[in-house]
């Protein structure tokens, strides 16, 4: 991973959040509080002055601090949540597998601190199932799902995986996070501001769940900034 | 004496529920409000949620009580367990509970036992 990895994907993430904002804003109307998207938006606006003000420091933990500090909804502390505990785990020049370990922990920090699993009908219907893409893509398996051959253990390197580029790892990742979205449309929410709609939950993609399928496909944009490794 | 922090969506609601524990309570009790969003409008301010910990820490811990969803997000941030620590509480009712057994000098696992014991309060 190139250093200004996490930078390029916390723009991109700004950019598209930006774009997508409407979109959010009439998800969160069916069933929250018609905030998620103006909420996000102005979120990452900040992240984008902080990154620009404090270079040198580690881009995801500051990203993450100013989303706790400036978003006044429950996706500022868990979105800050899980970019603060990725950019913890994640070291520099962190290997693709590094980096989906990274993520999975940022995604358990959401999970600790919602004290949410999926299928509550949350953010993490989506970060999940990309979670799990991320280790599957980068991990000791073949990509095609077959174990490793005999004599392989889980820490060598499987020449297999050298194969798949960083835009089919996040591609992987983005098809499952978009895929988690969309199941949250049937599902009845457990957690969070839809939860008091009970049954009238149903029926409506989970806000929160959609904008983690967009900070994940913005993985896959710019995994052109990956570089080598 | 332990210090309460009431974290609420609205800065009324924190504004006037602290007023309403303080006025039970006693004005000597440590009571601070910290509600709404930072540009003053509906949401949860982490900064305010600090500033009002501090404004109430005399060294015997904090509890906070938050009304819910991202203000218990956001206050759970703040957590350090034995020292800063969240209730799990109706709010008018969990802080009356919590104010008026920090009033009489007891030590904060009292405090937040009497804020979670709210919950069980019944009116009728």
């Amino acid at each position: 991973m190139r250093a200004g990895f996490p930078a390029a994907w916390l723009a991109e993430c700004a950019r598209v959040v930006a774009a997508e904002r409407e979109r959010l804003t009439a998800l969160d109307a069916a069933i929250g509080d018609a905030d998620h998207g103006a909420n996000l938006d102005r979120g990452f606006a900040e992240v984008r002055r902080a990154l620009a003000a404090a270079p040198e420091a580690d881009a995801l933990v500051t990203a993450g601090t100013t989303l706790i500090r400036k978003v006044g909804g429950a996706s500022g502390p868990l979105y800050g949540s899980l970019l603060r505990a990725m950019g913890a785990a994640l070291g520099a020049q962190a290997s693709p597998a590094e980096f989906a370990a990274a993520f999975t922990t940022g995604v358990e920090a959401v999970a600790r601190l919602g004290r949410s699993a999926e299928g509550d009908k949350t953010m993490l219907d989506a970060l999940w199932p990309a979670a799990r893409a991320l280790t599957d893509a980068t991990g000791p398996q073949a990509p095609s799902g077959l174990p490793a051959p005999p004599g392989l253990s889980g820490s060598l390197e499987f020449p297999e995986i050298s194969r798949l580029s960083a835009a089919e790892v996040f591609g992987r990742a983005a098809t499952a996070a978009r895929a988690g979205a969309a199941a949250t449309v049937p599902m009845l929410a457990r957690k969070g501001r839809a939860s008091y709609l009970g049954e009238r939950s149903v029926g409506h993609e989970d806000p929160g769940a959609a904008s983690s399928a967009l900070l994940v496909g913005a993985l896959e944009t710019v995994a052109d900034e990956w570089g080598g490794g | 004496m332990v210090g309460i922090v009431l974290v609420a969506h609205s800065a009324g609601l924190a504004e006037e529920a602290a007023a309403l524990a303080r006025g039970i309570a006693g004005a000597r009790v440590p009571v601070a409000a910290a509600g709404g969003a930072d540009d003053g409008g509906l949401g949860t301010s982490y900064d305010r949620i600090e500033a009002a910990v501090r404004a109430v820490d005399q060294g015997d811990g904090v509890v906070l009580i938050p009304d819910l969803g991202s203000s218990v997000l956001t206050a759970r941030l703040l957590e350090e367990p034995g020292r800063v620590v969240l209730a799990d509480a109706p709010f008018v009712e969990g802080a009356v509970a919590a104010a008026v057994t920090a009033g009489s000098g007891a030590p904060i696992g009292q405090v937040l036992d009497a804020a979670a014991e709210a919950r069980t309060f019944r009116k009728l």
